[in-house]
């Protein structure tokens, strides 16, 4: 629990979740050893949340390609092999990296791809996606299976539901929910939205707000107007660059300026793998969302982490 | 026909290494890849010698015989399907940018894949189960086919069909397919769009022996009617008055030829998503060094098409093995290019 408890930490700190190299160093080494061990499991990892998984388990040795998606943790992309974007893989390119096995998330493919290497004799174990706490420690439990790691796995599992049991006793305290824009990326003072049915709205929900832009359905461009009726009290935009740089753009745009979330600047910029991964980082990712939201509760959770 | 023995013999030399071509970048196609496959063992697998090492051997005989060999079958095939159809529009529409596409086959089928890939989820919700496979290039097939028809309705009257007129109708219902495509795009999540983004770039990726069964039969009747279709194109190079005093029913011709290049651009579409370029690069090459006889240049275009879609292909799965690039990315960033620079060093004779 130590991964989970320390990717927490370093969110707190506000500090992007890039490097974690304690996770991937001793998995690196662990590769080059097993070479020669007897059937060592190689094991190629078709979607960012299979990938965190594996990593959380702490059982990267296992893995011998990763796909692009895969962006957590950032080590994984540097020292796996990138099988391309989860939903165009290569047969030839899978086959290429001498995989036992390859791990897929339910919108991997394209099929006929997964087909083709099943039929040259590699296991192709395919994993629901379900965005939601069950959901997520299913993936726990059944990623961790597929590495050999039922114990651990279960560990892991168990940790993230206990997490989510406490995010859903802090939800319980808000008194009154606030309403949020989640913005994916902003152009030309254009902002794209989450709105009904995506990941956005998902984590959300966890964090106890109440999607302001639940007239949309999908990632939407929102129009100034339509703006302007959703009154979002809180907006959250996924960020890479400097926080002040984009929470600043968006203040420069007036029908921004003018929601209630810029008069009482609640802008808040998260990475958007954490908060959209839909992994083991979800609770915490959820909870750090809804301290952020009320903060007002952060006194009280402290209190409750102490008992 | 009388000949400049000099034209013919330079055409003859042109036909000659463009078979060359296509056999080296065959082999070079079987024996390259992510998995690096030492080329003994690529000629043991390909004529079924004993095997001299055991270590990967069905690995190995499995990607050479149901990965490699039928992508390199389909690249050729759409390849050939596209260089030549292009010839055959350049000819029909005696307009230099024409493409397969002006035909309706492209945004037909683009806007079938895009119904297919946003709302199959939606209204067949058991097509992912039920039809595995097949129903998003069954759907692009259809899609290429019906745009064809409805353009060929619309420029045909009293048993004529007008060039110009299924030009102007093509173009017309490219912008209404592609505003089609731009409000599925529009609702569509961004998992689909992506697949969308994808399908049309291009990608000879997912080849079986099925979909080469599939296409190379609705490629051949192009590839095969050639000939006949040579004697009637360069007759129209003088008009279209002028080919019906020459003895070409010209309307056969054009009603034959719409149906040849739909079915196979439509199946080549279907398979292997909008792969641009090939259509107009090729035919304008090979009009650069063998002339505008379309008895050369369409086998010649086929020849080549066939060859710079399998080259293309190699490239665009060994660049950044073991991922793989949309092939249309490789055709245009590289056949663009040596286009404008061949149109720089265009020979004052040269016209299109």
């Amino acid at each position: 629990m130590k991964i989970v408890s320390l990717s927490a930490l370093v969110t707190l700190l506000g500090v992007s979740l890039a490097s974690l190299p304690a996770i991937g160093d001793p998995g690196k080494a662990n590769e080059s050893g097993s070479l020669h061990a007897s059937q060592p499991q190689r094991i190629i990892a078709a979607g960012g949340v299979v990938t965190e998984i594996v990593y959380a388990l702490r059982r990267a040795d296992v893995l011998v390609g990763v796909d692009s998606t895969s962006t957590y943790p950032a080590s994984a992309l540097k020292e796996k092999a990138n099988v391309g974007y989860v939903r165009a893989l290569s047969s030839e390119g899978l086959l290429s990296l001498n995989p036992t096995s390859v791990i897929a998330i339910e919108s991997a493919g394209p099929p006929d791809i997964l087909k083709a290497v099943e039929d040259a004799g590699v296991q192709v174990s395919h994993l629901p996606d379900v965005a939601t706490p069950a959901g997520i420690s299913a993936k726990i439990k059944e990623v961790a299976k597929l590495v050999g790691e039922p114990v651990k796995g279960a560990a892991l599992a168990a940790e993230t539901d206990k997490q989510f049991a406490a995010l859903s006793a802090l939800r319980s305290k808000i008194e009154k929910p606030r309403r949020a824009l989640f913005i994916l990326s902003f152009m030309n003072g254009r902002a794209m939205v989450g709105g009904r049915d995506t990941s956005a709205d998902g984590i959300l929900t966890l964090a106890g707000l109440q999607n302001a832009a639940s007239t949309l359905n999908g990632w939407k461009p929102i129009s100034d107007e339509a703006l302007f009726d959703a009154a979002p009290d809180i907006i959250i935009a996924m960020g890479h660059g400097p926080q002040d740089v984009t929470v600043n753009s968006i203040l420069a745009v007036p029908a921004f300026a003018a929601t209630p979330a810029a008069k009482s600047k609640s802008i808040f910029i998260f990475d958007g793998g954490y908060l959209l991964g839909f992994g083991p980082r979800t609770p915490s990712a959820a909870r750090d969302l809804l301290l952020a939201a009320y903060p007002k509760l952060a006194g009280q959770d402290k209190r409750s982490d102490l008992q | 026909m009388h000949q400049i023995p000099q034209v013919a013999y330079r055409r003859s030399i042109v036909l000659m290494a463009l078979c060359v071509l296509l056999v080296l970048i065959a082999v070079a196609a079987i024996s390259l890849g992510s998995i690096s496959i030492a080329p003994k063992r690529v000629f043991e697998v390909l004529f079924g010698m004993e095997p001299s090492g055991q270590i990967d051997f069905a690995r190995d005989a499995l990607v050479i015989t149901q990965i490699r060999l039928p992508r390199l079958i389909l690249g050729a095939a759409v390849g050939a399907a596209l260089a030549a159809s292009g010839a055959v529009m350049q000819g029909l529409f005696r307009n230099p940018l024409a493409d397969p596409g002006l035909i309706g086959v492209s945004s037909g089928a683009g806007f079938a894949a895009a119904v297919a890939i946003v709302l199959g989820g939606r209204f067949l919700p058991d097509a992912a189960t039920k039809l595995p496979f097949a129903f998003l290039p069954m759907a692009a097939f259809v899609g290429a086919l019906m745009s064809t028809l409805i353009l060929y309705v619309v420029a045909s009257r009293g048993g004529r069909t007008s060039m110009a007129i299924m030009l102007l109708a093509g173009i017309a219902f490219a912008a209404l397919a592609g505003a089609g495509t731009g409000w599925l795009a529009y609702i569509s999540d961004d998992r689909q769009l992506r697949d969308l983004t994808f399908w049309s770039m291009g990608s000879l990726g997912g080849a079986t022996w099925s979909k080469v069964a599939v296409v190379v039969p609705m490629v051949l009747p192009t590839l095969i009617a050639v000939p006949f279709l040579a004697r009637g194109l360069n007759a129209m190079a003088l008009g279209e008055a002028e080919a019906f005093h020459l003895g070409i029913s010209v309307d056969r011709l054009k009603t034959g030829a719409i149906l040849l290049v739909s079915i196979a651009v439509g199946a080549a579409v279907a398979c292997s998503g909008l792969i641009g370029f090939v259509g107009i690069i090729v035919p304008h090459l090979l009009r650069l060094s063998v002339g505008a006889n379309y008895r050369f240049l369409l086998p010649a275009s086929a020849l080549l098409g066939a060859s710079l879609l399998v080259g293309a292909d190699i490239c665009a799965r060994t660049i950044v093995a073991p991922s793989e690039l949309p092939i249309g990315i490789i055709t245009a960033t590289f056949g663009a290019p040596f286009f404008i620079w061949l149109l720089i060093r265009r020979g004052p004779e040269f016209a299109v």
